[in-house]
């Protein structure tokens, strides 16, 4: 056999197994879109499920995925960048930080169902809170902060470091380098890591089951204090508990979820890149 | 490029009297860890003039250097002994402001380093941060600091185009147009002109003669030539000490210590 035909035999292979790779992804997505896009209707994104949720629409579930995602967005990001602010530029190397650090990493593969527990006894049952909105998005919050952390502490360290000398020498403090220099470079990393996070919100469910999904709840959340349907525990809810309902209803719901998904994703990664574009080293 | 005779440089900001030196060493030690990169150095920096310090790779000029600004405060584990008088006051000082020192003291580094930004806002980075200036004030800032370095009729029509599209000699200007936004009195540069074609170099070095007429200029350089041709002022550099200091031609042409006789005779490569 020629070191050609090796190769060529190779480059098959190998692109054999990124396409099976992809197939997965491809078959999901298929399979969703072919079952649910009968069930996309206007009266189905904007009315709350009728006849024991067998009818109707998934309005409320929708408001409620995004007030949770809201929520949690709002919470871990900033406190996630500014803890990358803090263990990337201010912390040194010492048993300290090394130990925020190995919890960190440890936090990102604890799974989602002990997120759940921890938010139902933390904000829901010690602090109060109740099943609501502010307890789910809280809890969705935690959930997200070690990626977020992680993410934005390797996007500041990948701006060189001479741009800071250069600031500093230019009698710029730390702080404001770090403000107008530093940040603003490492923002399409940051984004990444909140584009992960912000899929991983919307769709789990084992983190809002206990502490702020309804099972049925027609109206709209009334503050922060509301429970609220979400779309992937209304589609647990309705795949496990509804008897007898249409296959479309389902498959519905999750193209709403891959949707909302989606959109959320490209407009970030359209961000990314447009401020890519713009800040090059 | 233009006409280096035809100075923009503009009026004003002469704030060091002529009769105080712009730097005074006293006796530094400097340690990076247990390593002396400095030892017992000593010497009084001239206003408006140009200083240059030579000597071989490793020989402790840029750790000098970097001391008259405290940029070696960046790095873990170092440490100083002796004074260092900037403009008459002791930057080494517990109460000593950093940020004040660097706005007055300035640097060039080695491989020309402008910001991923326009040429505009390269110029204007450290203004907008402070907010002095905006809008045309700003303007006119970007302009007069473009004119001193002899960019600004090349780049006037170019002012949004990113800076690292701009040739190397050109970014090395630019950097030093963003350092003159700040108004430094002192210029230190560690080796400028390492990155730069022959040509490049002439024309930076014309640059620092006409910049000196306002500026004071301390340059680290391993080209003797270069410090021949351009400073005023040299001291040559060995093994962490100042071999000697003196006027420039003394050093080329009637070196006292034989250490700088055999460097300037070409003898340590
Ligand atoms: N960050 C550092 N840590 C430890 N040693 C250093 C560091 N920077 C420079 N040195 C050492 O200090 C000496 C002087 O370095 P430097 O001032 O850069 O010399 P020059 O600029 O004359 O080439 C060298 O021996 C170098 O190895
Ligand atoms: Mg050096």
């Amino acid at each position: 056999m020629t070191s050609v035909t090796k190769q060529k035999i190779a480059f098959t292979i190998l692109g054999g197994i990124t396409v099976l790779v992809a197939l997965p992804v491809l078959l999901i997505v298929g399979v969703i879109v072919k079952h649910g896009l009968g069930a996309i209707s206007w009266e189905f994104l904007s009315t709350a499920p009728s006849d024991g949720m067998r009818e109707g629409g998934i309005f409320p579930a929708i408001v409620g995925t995004c007030c949770l995602v809201v929520t949690a967005v709002v919470v871990a990001v900033p406190l996630g960048v500014f803890a990358a602010i803090f263990l990337n530029e201010y912390a040194g190397d010492n048993w300290l930080t090394r130990l925020v650090r190995l919890a960190i990493i440890n936090l990102a593969g604890v799974p989602s169902v002990v997120y759940g527990l921890f938010g139902l006894g933390l904000f829901v049952v010690v602090l109060k809170f109740g099943a609501s909105i502010l307890a789910g998005g809280l809890t969705l919050a935690l959930m997200n902060l070690p990626v977020i952390v992680t993410a934005s502490k390797e996007a500041l360290d990948a701006v060189p470091q001479t741009f800071r000398e250069v600031s500093l020498s230019l009698g710029v403090s730390k702080w404001k380098t770090i403000r107008h220099l530093v940040l603003p470079n490492a923002i399409p990393g940051i984004l990444t890591g909140i584009i992960l996070e912000v899929s991983r919100a919307a769709g789990e469910t084992a983190p809002i089951l206990f502490t702020a999904a309804a099972f049925y709840l027609p109206g709209l959340p009334q503050s922060i204090f509301s429970q609220v349907m979400a779309l992937p525990s209304h589609l647990y809810a309705i795949s496990t508990q509804v008897p007898n309902i249409s296959l479309e209803t389902r498959y519905g719901t999750a193209l709403v979820l891959l949707a909302l998904v989606f959109i959320v994703n490209s407009f970030a990664i359209f961000l990314r890149a447009r401020l890519r574009a713009k800040r090059r080293w | 490029m233009s006409d280096p005779a035809v100075s923009t440089i503009p009026p004003g900001d002469l704030p060091i009297p002529s009769d105080q030196p712009a730097v005074e060493v006293d006796q530094l030690n400097f340690f990076y860890g247990d390593f002396q990169a400095l030892k017992d150095i000593s010497l009084s920096v001239e206003p408006r003039r140009i200083t240059a310090l030579i000597g071989p790779s490793g020989c402790g000029k840029s750790t000098l250097l970097r001391s008259l600004n405290r940029m070696n405060d960046l790095i873990p584990g170092v440490r100083v002994e002796g004074t260092v008088k900037v403009l008459g006051s002791d930057i080494y000082a517990p109460e000593a402001d950093l940020v004040a020192l660097r706005t007055k003291v300035g640097m060039v580094f080695q491989r020309p380093n402008p910001f991923p930004l326009s040429v505009y806002e390269n110029v204007a980075f450290a203004a907008r941060v402070h907010k002095t200036a905006r809008g045309a004030a700003m303007d006119e800032l970007v302009e007069r600091c473009l004119a001193s370095v002899f960019l600004w009729d090349d780049l006037k029509r170019n002012l949004r185009k990113s800076a690292l599209d701009l040739s190397l000699e050109q970014q090395q200007r630019l950097c030093i147009a963003r350092l003159l936004a700040v108004v430094p009195d002192l210029l230190l540069m560690d080796e400028p002109c390492s990155t730069l074609d022959p040509a490049a170099t002439q024309g930076l070095e014309d640059l620092m003669g006409e910049l000196a007429k306002q500026y004071t200029i301390v340059i680290v350089t391993h080209n003797m030539q270069q410090a021949a041709r351009v400073s005023q002022d040299c001291g040559f550099m060995l093994l962490g000490e100042l071999v000697e200091f003196d006027k420039t031609e003394n050093i080329f042409e009637n070196p006292q210590d034989p250490r700088t006789d055999d460097y300037i005779r070409g003898r340590y490569g």
